[in-house]
């Protein structure tokens, strides 16, 4: 997908006046935090299973190569096939290849952020193969042409009626007096047309929550079903992942099901959570007579023991972007690629660029929301940090801003001068505020007085150098 | 306690912070009110000046370290180490040392520091134990959580422990106490518009309560939201909460002109 980051202020603009995102936004920052919060509530082990399920990522990602060579080892015994990818590229290849082999002409799919990442739907249909998405949500940007503003949400900034239109605009063979007022007319009609499309597809493509090592087995959890179904019925199904994504055990796995689900949604499970493991078996009633994963790194080993680290532990729940405040302002196009969030903001400067997405870590109070609430306790604030530090290391930090700071800099560290220029400044601002204790609008302040006033220093003089003077202040 | 026997005072560097400093130095008589009430020795190194987070959050790390050399320097002879702001505490306590890690000479003293520096409502409330404030406030407060305050130094609970010590307070709650108010330093004056929607939230959020004052124990928020308040026509009083809990009242509120005082008979 081309990004639109580079283009942050505008897309934040757009995003802040579009009132029907505002209220879609609200509904999903106020509902998912709110189920979140209760479902913990009925889980006095809620903090002790999130340590668990760190410590289980870190020792994964401490063992990587182990846990992917046995999880390797374990789908080729079942009967599947691994395709190890450096690059998206090579994914992209790899998935080409296994639909063309089967000679699919359409090719239904699960919900897969990885997907999206390598941007799989484009180049599939750029060489005549017809992706699907089976998900609802996905279903609907599908139709538009948007990509997805969430992670777990991926329409989440639609109105019902946003979609019904779509579904009138695209679905023309339906009767065009019938009524879309409903949600539950919407997911009628996006699943009977889904229906068929099940049925016809060669091969089923979905993503994974996790892969486990002891078992082959991949992990796929979905409140739909649809996943479900775009892996037994085709006769191949590809799984795309990235590498991270391992865990050792079931055991393990069912730990971090445990943290998942609430903290996504508030669930106690998903609604559908299915283990598959390689293909149909002898006795199996279904079940694909292929299986195939995709393990993708891009980018991933570089960031093992690295500054971003930490990062691979993400379980793509969504939790930091449905309590980030700025999230909650600019919802998930603003960011103008396929991650969005707290999370986003690590990952995409480090997969599209740093000059490209510069912005985004600079977007954000570094309120701490997002930790706070991460399952796999990832230092996100500490990461936007290291962002900012590489920025300003390359130059990539804008003039007006590095002088700035240089000019502050150099003052904060002399004393006597901060002292002649607080009790200069301070007086002439008092003085000049004095009449109604605010200022409306200050020279070279425009960003704060845009939309605040700006308080007026106390009169009298820094504090500094009144109490030296011996006040005690209040009047005093 | 450090460095302390039984009768001799803690002795308490103060580091004002430079917005208190410059803006609102009734806050930083206030901590000294406060401190000195309950027993300490307080110190006002002249030496100071900012903690070093707009830099620091900026990614300029090699002027932070300067700037934090020097505060280390200015603050190492005390028991206590204590900011009206959970926000340059937070800076000292957790990310000075991280600054320093590579620096065998420095790392220790930054750490020696970090230990010793507190925020402070929750100095008052957890290390000096103070109870039966002398302070009184005619009105109905909410106090807003500050990020740092609440995420890098666990304070939640103290001030509201100490403003039921406050004769005539009554506190309200709002929903959203702990949601940013979009101020972020720099932030709000590169994103304005991002940070002018999420202090609008902010804003909605207190009127709501019906209070009449807002307190808190950070004045970036503060003027942040002081300034949008007063923006939208609010006349809810804003005071940073060191003010109300030392009684220190006469001086308007952040942002209101002197001549208008007519103090506790403003609506809210
Ligand atoms: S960073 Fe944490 S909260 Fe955000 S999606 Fe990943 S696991 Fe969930």
């Amino acid at each position: 997908m081309e990004s639109t980051t580079a283009a942050f202020r505008e897309n934040t603009a757009k995003a802040l006046g579009d009132a029907k995102l505002r209220d879609a936004l609200s509904k999903l920052t106020d509902g998912f935090p709110a189920s979140r919060r209760e479902a913990i509530a009925r889980l006095p082990e809620f903090d002790a299973l999130r340590d668990a399920a760190r410590d289980i990522k870190d020792h994964v990602l401490a063992n990587l190569d182990f846990y992917l060579e046995s999880f390797e080892a374990r789908v080729v015994e079942a009967g599947g096939t691994v395709h190890w990818c450096r690059t998206a590229a090579e994914a992209r290849t790899a998935i080409l290849r296994t639909c063309k082999t089967a000679g699919a002409k359409t090719v239904t799919k699960g919900k897969s952020m990885i997907g999206e990442e390598i941007a799989i739907n484009e180049h599939l249909e750029e060489h005549g193969i017809e992706p699907v998405e089976t998900d609802l949500g996905e279903y609907i940007i599908q139709l538009r042409h948007e990509p997805p503003s969430h992670i777990i949400a991926p329409a989440i900034h639609l109105s019902k009626e946003q979609v019904a239109d779509t579904f009138r605009d695209k679905h023309r063979h339906l009767s065009p007096g019938r009524s879309l007022d409903e949600p539950r007319a919407l997911l009628d009609e996006a699943r009977g047309e889904l229906r068929r499309k099940f049925i016809g597809a060669d091969v089923g493509l979905t993503g994974a929550n996790m892969l486990i090592a002891e078992t082959g087995s991949i992990v796929l959890v979905t409140n739909e079903g649809n996943a479900d179904l775009t892996y037994s019925i085709p006769r191949v199904h590809i799984v795309i992942a990235s590498l991270e994504k391992i865990v050792p055990t079931l055991e393990d796995a069912t730990t971090i099901l445990r943290v998942l689900a609430r903290s996504a949604t508030g669930q106690e499970m998903s609604v559908y959570t299915t283990f598959c493991t390689g293909p149909k078996r002898q006795d199996d009633l279904d079940g694909p007579d292929e299986f195939h994963v995709v393990l993708l790194d891009n980018g991933r080993t570089g960031m093992l023991g690295g500054e971003f680290h930490e990062m691979l532990r993400c379980i793509r729940c969504g939790a930091c972007l449905n309590h980030c405040p700025v999230y909650k302002a600019i919802g998930g196009h603003a960011y103008g690629w396929v991650y969005s969030g707290p999370m986003g903001a690590v990952l995409i400067p480090g997969l599209i660029g740093l000059e490209e997405a510069g912005h985004l870590p600079n977007a954000s109070t570094l309120c701490g929301k997002c930790e706070d609430v991460c399952p796999m306790r990832i230092p996100l604030p500490r990461m936007l940090r290291t962002w900012r530090r590489r920025q300003f290391e390359r130059r990539q930090t804008s003039y007006p801003s590095r002088a700035g700071l240089r000019a502050w800099s150099l003052i904060a560290r002399r004393p006597w001068l901060y002292r002649l220029g607080a009790d200069i400044v301070v007086a002439v601002l008092a003085a000049l505020g004095r009449a109604r204790g605010r200022f409306r609008w200050l020279p070279l302040a425009g960003g704060w007085t845009q939309l605040r006033d700006l308080p007026a220093p106390e009169e009298g003089g820094t504090f500094i150098s009144r109490y030296h003077l011996g006040e005690h202040g209040d009047g005093a | 306690m450090i460095g302390s026997s039984a009768t001799e005072p803690i002795t308490v560097g103060l580091f004002v912070t430079c917005l208190v400093d410059l803006m609102r130095p009734t806050v930083g008589f206030a901590t000294v009110k406060l401190l000195r009430d309950a027993g300490c020795k307080v110190s006002v190194p002249k030496a100071q000046t900012c903690c070093g987070q707009p830099a620091y959050n900026s990614g300029d790390n090699p002027d932070t370290r300067a700037i934090a050399e020097k505060v280390i320097e200015a603050f190492e002879g005390f028991d206590y180490v204590v900011a009206p702001s959970g926000s340059c505490a937070g800076m000292i306590k957790h990310h000075y040392p991280s600054l320093f890690a590579n620096d065998p000479e420095m790392r220790p003293r930054a750490v020696a520091l970090a230990g010793r520096t507190f925020e402070l409502v929750s100095f008052l409330a957890d290390v000096l134990k103070v109870e039966n404030l002398e302070a009184a406030y005619d009105g109905i407060a909410t106090y807003h959580d500050s990020c740092s305050s609440l995420r890098e130094m666990g304070v939640k609970e103290q001030p509201r422990a100490l403003l039921a010590q406050v004769k005539g307070m009554t506190l309200t709650e709002a929903p959203e106490s702990e949601t940013c108010c979009g101020f972020g330093g720099l932030f709000c004056v590169k994103y304005p518009d991002i940070s002018g929607r999420m202090v609008d939230a902010k804003v909605d959020d207190i009127i709501a309560t019906s209070a009449d004052t807002l307190l808190s124990g950070d004045l970036g928020c503060l003027m942040n939201i002081a300034g949008r308040l007063h923006r939208r026509g609010s006349n809810i009083r804003v005071r940073h909460i060191a003010e109300v809990l030392a009684g220190m009242t006469n001086r308007p509120p952040l942002g209101e002109p002197v001549e208008k005082e007519k103090p506790r008979k403003e609506a809210g």
